[in-house]
């Protein structure tokens, strides 16, 4: 264990896409994800890579609808006003099927909110936050070692499959230091060329022309089928998850990132207590491991969602288990971090109640 | 165990390197650990404080809800943390900036004259390795030897004669609690 | 921090500011308070506090505040004048927020000649945030994100917003002053006063920069700060008056 080095979240981000061969890095500074932009403003430069500090987070994602439409690794990050602002770059990105990695440091909204950690930009990052019909392939890493590992992961996603691929981070994961080990990136060989899309390159023959606007009658329809088969092959092979103590469960917790920390530390506590909780961690808010809670449903009654935001999680929760388990809410709010015996209680209170009750914190 | 462990103070006291020393320590001993500082904005001047967990297990939750140790540089901070940490827990306080006895009467008390001993010492700023040296000597959740090497790695680049300081003052606040 | 000699401005709340010690924000907060009292305009000013330092200005200031969104305050200040022509509205805002995320909006309000004032806290850096490059950090000046100083080939120029603007001929009056002096705090007094007269007379957009310490993130003390602002701010950012339509250069809308 002695080749481990103790990084803040947020660096280790930075060192990552720095070994994943990121090419361009535009931002603009926003708490609390500052030592990302900071990191990359020394590493990029160290390496002879492209760092901006842009002025704007319009222009940052802009800069990297540039950089990768010339065929660059390109990332960018922020935090909930600025990820905000993005959605619109993102939205064409998306629809120019153009490769960028992003992260988003949560922190409490709406509006300017707070700097907390927060998860309660979940609908935005997974529901596209721009216009139009797109996904965004979303990880949602619990420790500083997988912001690490996805990050090599999210580059990787996204070149292979032409698409915006983001981690979800919150406040805690950004500023918090653990052990992490410096694992060595290797590109997978099987990822497409971009030779037959980039812009600005000397070999291609014809000219390209890069667009999300496709005017003509059905155009844009045939497009964004296009669109859904790659999503679709997203769905089929991109969920992760994780599950633990599932085997003689009567009840689930659902949580990921931060709140799946604190909600595994409650489920030890609850064991001991004799409740038999197991849970299941999503990795993939996008796409979201429908099929595995769907049959998980068949056997368990009752699941309890654990998340940094009121209530938005649990709603891809209800769509995955179609109405055949109760799912109930532990939701906190802006800063508010879920705690160990609040959720020890709520599973009590669950597994005495009867009939339909769905019980919430608040 | 006595392994969740928040150091506070005022801006400048260097509450946060406590507790990066702390954690690196842990990992340098192959333990699991975490850091988590509280975070905030620009305006400065006010109390700042950070949780580092330091465990033999895996650390499930980096939050630290209850601690079982303070360590504790200023008035202020005893004021806010001496009711939530843990029955029978630690308070670790520098008599130095604080001349009131701790109320409660379900934890065990380390006075540190931090300050003074650091004055001592030659450097005022290293009061906080002087806490350092005593919680680790006395609740051995890491070793002083490894707070020591641990300094090397998180001050990196800082000047022979500030971190010779710095180990002295963890050595004197060591003894002080053997 | 500032020198209490005739007693709190009715515009002030009796608060004492969360301002790092020999901040400039704290002067230039108060010098409107002043001025808003001395024009008897309490009743009907609003003030717009952007995203940064000043981000609380409502908790010193005894007049509604509104704040805005990074970098927005000149379009919602637009929103409000247009739609209460009688408010007397006051844009405040940092370097951050009015010449980098807000250089659009703070270009159009200007040029189409908006009836409000703009004061422009110049510190060089990104305080709120903890010390980023900002559109006005000087070359050679270090930050979070340029450790090693700013590089004009790589990051561009400090920009000086009262040239910059000083030409559109929405613009009534723009000046740049300074607080490192009790005689330069005097003169920005002079230009505010100046913007709000320009803007009770329907003259056109006021700009009023001041250049001002971050002590906290220059990572000086209040005092050295005051001498490298001296030595180097004002070096690159020359006080003066830019634009003054009633001085017979244009301006006004
Ligand atoms: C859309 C958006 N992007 C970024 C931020 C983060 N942010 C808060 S304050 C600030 C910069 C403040 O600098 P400046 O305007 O110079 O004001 P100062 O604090 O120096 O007075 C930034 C980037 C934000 N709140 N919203
Ligand atoms: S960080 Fe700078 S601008 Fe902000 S309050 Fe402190 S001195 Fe003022
Ligand atoms: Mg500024």
């Amino acid at each position: 264990m002695s080749d481990r080095v103790l990084m803040k979240g947020n660096e280790a981000i930075g060192e990552a896409a720095v070994q994943a061969g990121c090419q361009c890095y535009f931002g603009y500074p926003i708490t609390p994800q500052n030592e990302l932009t900071a990191y990359m403003s020394k590493r990029m430069i160290e390496e002879g890579r492209v760092f901006i500090q842009s002025e704007s987070e319009i222009a940052a994602i802009n800069m990297c609808f540039g950089a990768a439409a010339v065929g660059m690794r390109t990332m960018t990050s922020s935090s909930g006003p600025g990820i905000s602002l993005k959605q619109e770059g993102i939205s064409y990105m998306a629809g120019a099927e153009l490769p960028m990695f992003f992260v988003n440091v949560m922190r409490g909204g709406p509006g300017l909110g707070n700097i907390a950690p927060s998860q309660a930009d979940y609908f935005q990052c997974t529901r596209g936050g721009g216009h139009g019909d797109y996904r965004t392939v979303v990880y949602a890493p619990s420790d500083v070692q997988e912001l690490y590992d996805y990050t090599f992961l999210g580059f990787d996603t996204a070149d292979r499959y032409r698409i915006p691929t983001m981690i979800a981070a919150d406040g805690i994961l950004g500023q918090m230091m653990e052990p992490l080990v410096l694992t060595e990136y290797k590109q997978p060989t099987d990822l497409p060329s971009k030779q037959p899309w980039q812009l600005g390159d000397p070999s291609t023959q014809e000219p390209i022309w890069m667009t999300s606007v496709h005017l003509g009658e059905g155009k844009l329809e045939a497009h964004n089928l296009k669109l859904q088969k790659k999503h679709d092959l997203i769905e089929a092979n991109e969920v992760r998850y994780e599950e633990t103590m599932l085997d003689d469960a009567e009840i689930v917790i659902v949580a990921y990132g931060t709140s799946a920390r604190v909600a595994k530390a409650a489920m030890l506590k609850a064991r001991e207590a004799g409740i038999k909780v197991g849970m299941f961690r999503p990795i993939t808010l996008w796409p979201f491991p429908n099929p595995q809670l769907n049959a998980l449903a068949d056997r368990i009654d009752n699941f309890l969602t654990v998340e940094m935001s009121l209530g938005q999680m649990i709603e891809d929760v209800r769509l995955a288990t179609c109405g055949k388990a109760r799912i109930h809410l532990h939701g906190r709010t802006a800063g508010g971090v879920p705690v160990e015996d609040d959720i020890v209680d709520q599973l009590k209170k669950i597994l005495a109640s009867k009939g339909d009750e769905i019980i919430r914190n608040f | 165990m006595n392994n969740k462990i928040r150091c506070a103070g005022f801006g400048g006291q260097g509450i946060v390197l406590m507790g990066k020393l702390l954690a690196q320590a842990g990992m340098m001993e192959d333990k699991h650990t975490t850091f988590f500082p509280q975070y905030g904005a620009a305006m400065r001047g006010g109390t700042a404080n950070c949780n580092v967990i330091v465990s033999d297990d895996d650390v499930a939750s980096p939050m630290v809800e209850t601690p079982d140790v303070i360590l504790i540089m200023n008035g202020p901070s005893l004021d806010k943390f001496e009711p939530v940490v843990k029955s029978g827990g630690w308070i670790f306080y520098n008599t130095s900036l604080i001349d009131r006895e701790v109320e409660r009467d379900d934890v065990q008390v380390v006075k540190v004259p931090a300050n003074e001993i650091a004055d001592e010492v030659g450097s005022t700023r290293s009061a906080n390795m002087v806490m350092l040296g005593a919680v680790a000597e006395k609740l051995g959740v890491v070793k002083v030897d490894t707070l020591i090497k641990a300094l090397d790695v998180t001050l990196h680049g800082k000047g022979e004669k500030l971190m010779n300081l710095n180990r002295e003052a963890m050595k004197r606040g060591a003894a002080l609690a053997a | 921090m500032e020198q209490q000699v005739f007693g709190m401005p009715k515009a002030m709340k009796p608060e004492q500011t969360l301002y790092c010690p020999g901040c400039g924000h704290g002067v230039a907060h108060r010098l409107v308070a002043e001025l808003v009292d001395e024009f008897g305009l309490r009743d009907r000013a609003i003030g717009i506090a952007p995203v940064g330092c000043s981000v609380f200005a409502d908790k010193y200031w005894n007049f509604d505040v509104i704040s805005a969104a990074h970098g927005r305050a000149p379009a919602v200040a637009t929103g409000m004048k247009r739609g209460r022509p009688d408010s007397f509205v006051i844009c405040y805002q940092g370097d951050g927020d009015l010449a980098a995320i807000g250089t659009a909006e703070t270009i159009h309000a200007a040029n189409r000649g908006e009836h409000f004032v703009t004061i422009f806290v110049n510190n060089a850096i990104y305080g709120m945030t903890g010390g980023q490059m900002a559109p006005t950090t000087l070359i050679g000046q270090p930050s979070q994100t340029c450790q090693l100083g700013r590089d004009a080939a790589m990051m561009g120029h400090p920009i000086r917003v009262c040239e910059l603007i000083k030409d559109l001929p929405g613009v009534a009056f723009a000046a740049r002053g300074s607080v490192d002096t009790p005689k330069n705090v005097l003169t920005v007094k002079k230009h505010i006063k100046k913007g709000f007269q320009n803007s009770i007379d329907g003259k056109g957009w006021s700009l009023i920069e001041i250049v001002s310490p971050c002590p906290t993130n220059w990572g000086m003390t209040p005092r050295k700060a005051l001498t490298w602002l001296r030595e180097n701010m004002l070096e690159h950012y020359e006080l003066g008056v830019f634009r003054d339509c009633d001085a017979g250069n244009g301006g006004g809308a």
